[in-house]
């Protein structure tokens, strides 16, 4: 578990520097470095299929920042220094990891009890499904409904997109512009 | 400058030469969704990242030209349409989203038809899809800009 303690570290170092840091161009260059170490975290936790969708979805929203980015001149952010907010929050988190300290040795071990339903999954689902990846056979066959609901609410984005950016239909009645 | 939307030349030969093979590591991804790590979503996604190289290389029309908008829309849209008929076959052996279609031989190619069928059908919403919204979001960019 050492490997994971040294990315999470390295992110929450990526965090600060991404909150921190004065040009936006390496601010966003940084959160793509904090995403990437998430892949890897997954990756570290075994599970590979969120790795590769974490990847993925880190460059195409990489791709779309570094886009708005380059073409916008962004205003330079102006920097108040401000320690009252950084106190409390810096406080409160103390307070916490006070009072959660004792407990965190008394975690089961990672993994370590097999949930019913898990099990239930584990045992039969190689048979029932055909399925030797058992992530994808919880997903698209056991709880398929729930990804119908994501399937709905990716559907609903790309419309709600599509109607917010479109080109044709927005002038005006008086207005007689060809550009389509 | 060079007239001609795109990068350099340096970008566009990179581009002709890895484009296919992000393409087809896409399908690679969702045709054996069932058998490896990977799935429908990370699969489509890269398919649709593929589309946006070739974007960003070249420029919107050339994407545009291999797939146009109201191409990408339909394909879409027989995405969802796939989804949910697999989900209403399930009814044939009793449940919304029951695995009728049989399960085949484990770690061959052709095995868990319901979940592969998913696996291709949730890769053509999320591939189509996101392509849209880059594709929009680029064309909204230049006519603000006019």
């Amino acid at each position: 578990m050492m490997d994971i303690n040294l990315i999470l570290i390295l992110m929450i170092f990526g965090s600060i520097i991404a909150i921190e840091t004065k040009d936006i161009l390496s601010c966003v260059v940084v959160v793509g470095v904090v995403g990437l170490f998430q892949s890897l975290a997954f990756l570290v936790l075994k599970a590979p299929d969120l790795a590769i969708v974490q990847l993925v979805v880190e460059i195409l929203s990489l791709v779309i920042l570094l886009r708005v980015i380059l073409r916008k001149e962004a205003p330079e952010p102006q920097h108040h220094p401000d320690y009252f907010p950084m106190v409390v929050g810096i406080s409160l988190a103390a307070l916490v990891l006070l009072f959660v300290y004792p407990i965190i040795h008394e975690l089961p071990e990672f993994g370590y009890p097999i949930m019913r339903v898990a099990k239930e999954y584990i045992e039969t689902g190689m048979k029932a499904t055909g399925a030797t990846n058992l992530v994808s056979a919880v997903i698209l066959d056991f709880r398929a409904y729930d990804t119908l609901g994501e399937a709905v609410v990716l559907f609903t984005a790309v419309c709600g997109a599509l109607i917010v950016l479109r080109k044709t239909g927005r002038k005006k009645s008086g207005e007689s512009e060809t550009e389509a | 400058m060079n007239k001609e939307p795109g990068m350099t030349l340096i970008v566009k030969t990179v581009t002709r030469l890895t484009v296919g093979i992000i393409l087809m590591y896409g399908i690679y991804i969702v045709l054996h969704g069932h058998l490896s790590p990977g799935g429908g979503f990370a699969g489509g996604v890269i398919i649709a990242l593929s589309f946006v190289h070739l974007m960003l290389a070249y420029g919107k029309e050339a994407a545009l030209k291999k797939i146009s908008l109201p191409v990408a829309s339909v394909l879409e849209s027989i995405g969802a349409i796939m989804f949910i008929s697999i989900a209403f076959l399930g009814l044939l052996g009793g449940y919304f989203f029951f695995h009728t279609l049989g399960t085949g031989e484990p770690f061959s190619l052709f095995s868990a038809y319901t979940v592969l069928f998913s696996n291709i059908s949730i890769s053509l919403k999320v591939g189509c899809g996101l392509f849209l919204v880059l594709v929009s979001i680029a064309l909204a960019g230049k006519e603000k800009k006019k």
